[in-house]
């Protein structure tokens, strides 16, 4: 099964399109889709506004792959439960959000093997179709909060 | 053995949420209260522990924001924590600078998701910021926000 997620602030109607698309080409296969206000009406796949996050949760476990936005929870979820994920940056120029972070922070995590960036419809039809070839999982694991941010945070709430 | 603190978190959902509960290990010694703008979270808190706040930006209509600031400012009053954290956005904001009339410490720390510059949020907040963390090392400055490592 595939999990498509936009977030929960804003629609996404380019990543929802595409998806819809790779969606038409492989029948086979469920896609679920927690779409917000996209306004793009998908005929290919299962869509629902929102999901309580109990409902999130099963199915970001049960997916073989996730696709989303590059959303920080979105990535350390996938990272925690070491799921492959295929991610699309929003941008500012297309009006997907109100700038271009999700550009930086699409670099910044480029070294996990396990997540792929996406920018095209095209692309994202080569990644989703490669992580369910080859099962890609993660080698790297879920790094831990570091530990001198916890411990300055230790320290500071116990400073009289 | 030190006297347990009451910690008041506090964050919008999604990413925000997610990352927030990656530095609760800090505060397992302490009395941890949550608000979040999903009331489902309330199953991620200990029993009587979580607090909802409706969702606004600092974008949304003024009434919006009012409401938010006011319930914001309701569960600061009935909990008196002795620190409140949040990693944004707005619902912290507010937490933050209303922590500050309350005499309460306050930390803020800015998104991970936030490479190129500190989030909105994170960029007015930091007067009202007692600890002003960004989780970047190249966007810390001498006068803050300092850093001390990421949540991943």
């Amino acid at each position: 099964m595939i999990f498509v997620t936009v977030g929960t602030q804003l629609p996404f109607e380019r990543l929802i399109e595409a998806v819809d698309l790779w969606a038409a080409e492989h029948p086979e296969t469920e896609v679920f889709a927690q779409v917000g206000e996209t306004r793009y009406q998908a005929r290919h796949m299962t869509c629902v506004e929102k999901l309580g996050p109990g409902e999130y949760t099963e199915k970001f476990n049960q997916a073989d792959v996730v696709v989303s936005h590059v959303g920080m929870g979105t990535i350390i979820s996938g990272l925690e439960h070491a799921k492959p994920l295929v991610l699309m940056p929003r941008l500012a120029e297309k009006g997907e959000h109100r700038n271009n972070h999700q550009l930086g922070t699409a670099e910044k995590f480029a070294k996990y093997k396990q997540i792929q960036f996406v920018n095209t419809a095209q692309e994202l039809n080569t990644a989703i179709s490669a992580c369910l070839a080859t099962k890609l999982s993660s080698e790297q694991g879920c790094p831990e909060t570091s530990v001198n941010l916890i411990k300055k945070l230790k320290s500071f709430v116990n400073e009289e | 053995m030190k006297a347990k603190k009451r910690i008041l978190l506090i964050s919008s959902c999604g990413g925000h949420w997610v990352q927030m509960n990656r530095l609760r290990p800090a505060f397992e010694d302490h009395d941890v209260y949550f608000a979040c703008t999903e009331r489902a979270y309330a199953q991620a808190a200990p029993e009587g522990r979580f607090y909802y706040v409706p969702d606004a930006s600092l974008k949304s209509n003024p009434l919006k924001i009012l409401w938010l600031a006011f319930s914001v400012l309701a569960i600061l009053i009935k909990i008196r924590p002795h620190v409140v954290l949040s990693t944004g956005a707005a619902p912290g904001f507010f937490a933050l600078i209303f922590a500050k009339l309350i005499r309460s410490k306050t930390i803020w720390v800015d998104s991970i998701a936030n490479v190129n510059e500190l989030s909105v949020s994170g960029q007015k907040v930091g007067r009202f910021a007692d600890l002003y963390i960004t989780q970047w090392e190249h966007l810390a400055r001498e006068d803050g926000p300092q850093y001390f490592g990421s949540v991943v």
